[in-house]
């Protein structure tokens, strides 16, 4: 019953062994240009995030210090809000609390994946079937209307509550294919070898089969981290994070509710939406270099003809 | 047979899950309806007036838990959904539900059964000539676009089409607020402007995950022996691709398509509430917003039951095209 749920987007089922060391992983993502176009708008806003001082002089970016509502110049690159605050200077201090949130949630949703996913296959038997059960219930059930109840109870979010709900709700999928991949691998000779050795099975877990799965957990957790990019803005800027922390999401929200678009400053609403489509696009765009790499059928053609003669 | 009815258990326990998380979660947390009544109320009702407002709506917070949570499933299930306590105080909650359903129905499945279809075409073709102009422009493009949030492709419609333009396509509600409800073409044209840019915001950015994952699936199933063997037999290409190639690939897709409801669903609550479309979507933000129990437990349901009820048509619809599927079983 799992397997039907199972099988959504790319194959699962048996994969090639994946390479087992990080450098062949790095490798093959240098040879990859949308691998690297998405690492370098990663790298763009990891440094924003670090040090957003170098960027602007602004150094309180929610404090009302200017005229309101002025129009896009040398002080103000993109204009000011109608509360009077330099809206260049709330995009690059955003960016940390995106980033944070991306990375932390997608962390913790990645292991809570690895965790009950290998687990589920590893263990079999009835634990298998509560495991898989509760996965697939988190599966179905609908995210954002459930993100959107929670975050309104818990107070309209900050930032710890919208990361618990994100990590709840954004580990069933990765759970999933973890599974089909344990399954997969479950019987390989390598495994069977390690049990006559006499080894632990916390012993297996960890060191036989984890490594073997690299690349589908670091797939996992770009998915991951998109998702909580993607539904952490969404839920901000439907009102219900906190609307005094300074997040792309937030600014969104602000700028809707002073009808941004129609009063003469889309920037407001543009440039935060565009930084949080351009962090999920780098997401996304690395993930897919790593489906890439861990389902070599989906390599362009170009490449493996060229690595053919090479061999 | 065991199947079948394996699904059907797991349809009621998954129901059940959601509907007792939708009962907890409200009652666990700060917050509570007589206080927002209260507040919006502006004091002007005493709170002893208010409970008792309260109590005839539904809501007995003074009844044991347990009660009220048997009363609860009871009347989730046999559609006693209560009364709005919300903005729509005192409306009937099926009534409310009634008025939206049509307008999300109309908008997000249409568009959503468009995506999938026009996606899966596209992935057929780009999978099917892999490697050609076609292919190798697709996924880096869709990769990006699957990736944008949904409310800033509207926000980015309304900006080029609707303000920019001084109000050639309208960026709000369902049609003129002017305008009487009739069958007439004038007021169908209304309605279909009104729907334009929603329609296309979901599109966008839904499209791209269908052409993906069927231009993937597409080329796995081209690997496989079967598809030789067609070509052994000296099938005309055309054969291959539909009946052999693009026949299984669709399969993994159908499952899919069924989960993405559920996501669909998920991205029409923000489309929703950036054209102010008076669907569902937009409709669970105002409960929230009011702290409207009845109306919001109503559709979480709701949306819950949607998807159930299209994963299991899916599976059921796998399993009578793919025997395998049905041997997994």
């Amino acid at each position: 019953m799992t397997a039907l749920l199972l099988d959504t987007s790319t194959p699962t089922g048996p994969r090639a062994p994946t390479r087992r060391r990080g450098s062949g992983i790095w490798a093959a993502l240098r040879g990859s240009r949308k691998a690297m176009l998405g690492l370098a708008i990663f790298a763009v806003f990891a440094v924003l995030a670090a040090v957003p001082q170098l960027f602007t002089s602004v150094r309180d970016p929610n404090e009302l210090a200017f005229a309101p509502g002025l129009g896009s110049s040398r002080q103000h690159l993109l204009g000011t809000t109608t509360l009077g605050q330099d809206i260049f200077a709330q995009l690059v201090y955003g960016t940390r609390q995106s980033l944070v949130i991306a990375l932390v949630a997608g962390f913790f949703a990645t292991v809570l994946s690895v965790l009950v996913g290998v687990s589920a296959a590893y263990l079999g038997g009835v634990a298998d079937e509560v495991l898989s059960l509760v996965t697939n219930v988190f599966l179905v059930i609908p995210t954002f209307p459930l993100i959107i109840i929670l975050a309104t109870y818990a107070g309209k979010g900050t930032l710890l509550v919208v990361l618990i709900v994100l990590v709840v709700t954004g580990w069933s999928y990765g759970a999933n294919q973890l599974r089909a991949q344990t399954l997969s691998l479950r019987n390989r000779d390598f495994l069977e070898a390690a049990r006559v050795r006499g080894e632990r099975r916390s012993y297996i877990i960890v060191v036989e089969v984890l490594p073997t799965m690299t690349s589908l957990i670091v797939a996992n957790f770009l998915g991951a981290a998109l998702y909580s990019v993607l539904t952490a803005a969404g839920l901000q800027f439907l009102g219900l994070g906190d609307p005094n922390s300074i997040s792309w999401g937030t600014m969104l929200y602000w700028a809707q509710s002073q009808q941004a678009l129609q009063t003469g400053l889309p920037q407001w609403s543009i440039a935060p939406g565009l930084c949080v489509a351009l962090l999920g696009a780098s997401f996304a765009l690395l993930n897919y270099a790593f489906d890439e790499i861990s389902n070599p059928a989906l390599r362009p053609v170009r490449r493996q003809r060229a690595r053919r003669t090479r061999a | 047979m065991r199947y079948v009815l394996r699904r059907l258990g797991f349809f009621v326990l998954t129901l059940w899950a959601a509907l007792t998380l939708n009962f907890f979660i409200p009652r666990f947390m700060p917050g509570s309806p007589l206080q927002a009544l209260r507040d919006r109320t502006h004091n002007r009702l005493s709170p002893a007036a208010l409970e008792q407002m309260l109590t005839s709506y539904g809501f007995k917070p003074d009844e044991n838990l347990f009660v009220q949570y048997l009363d609860y499933l009871r009347n989730m299930v046999t559609g006693r959904w209560g009364i709005s306590i919300g903005a729509t105080l005192g409306e009937p909650v099926t009534k409310v539900v009634g008025q939206a359903l049509p307008w999300t129905l109309g908008l997000v499945g249409i568009t959503t059964v468009l995506a999938f279809a026009l996606g899966s075409l596209i992935g057929v073709v780009a999978g099917w000539r892999r490697g050609g102009r076609l292919d190798s422009l697709l996924p880096p493009v869709f990769v990006v676009t699957s990736a944008l949030p949904y409310f800033w492709v509207g926000l980015l419609l309304i900006l080029t089409f609707s303000v920019w333009t001084g109000g050639l396509l309208p960026s709000d509600f369902n049609y003129d607020s002017g305008l009487q409800p009739s069958l007439t073409p004038g007021f169908a044209a209304n309605v279909l402007a009104h729907a334009v840019l929603p329609a296309a915001t979901i599109l966008i950015t839904s499209i791209g995950g269908w052409i993906l994952t069927m231009r993937n699936n597409m080329i796995t199933t081209l690997a496989e022996d079967y598809v030789r063997m067609g070509r052994a037999k000296g099938l005309s290409n055309r054969r291959i691709m539909t009946t052999y190639a693009a026949r299984n690939a669709m399969l993994p897709n159908l499952s899919g398509f069924a989960m993405s409801l559920g996501f669909v669903i998920s991205g029409a609550i923000l489309v929703e509430y950036v054209f102010n479309y008076p669907g569902l979507g937009y409709l669970l933000y105002n409960a929230v917003q009011n702290t409207d129990y009845p109306l919001m437990q109503a559709l979480f349901m709701l949306f819950t039951v949607a998807v159930l009820v299209s994963v299991l048509v899916c599976d059921f619809a796998t399993a009578w095209l793919d025997p395998r599927a049905r041997a997994k079983g």
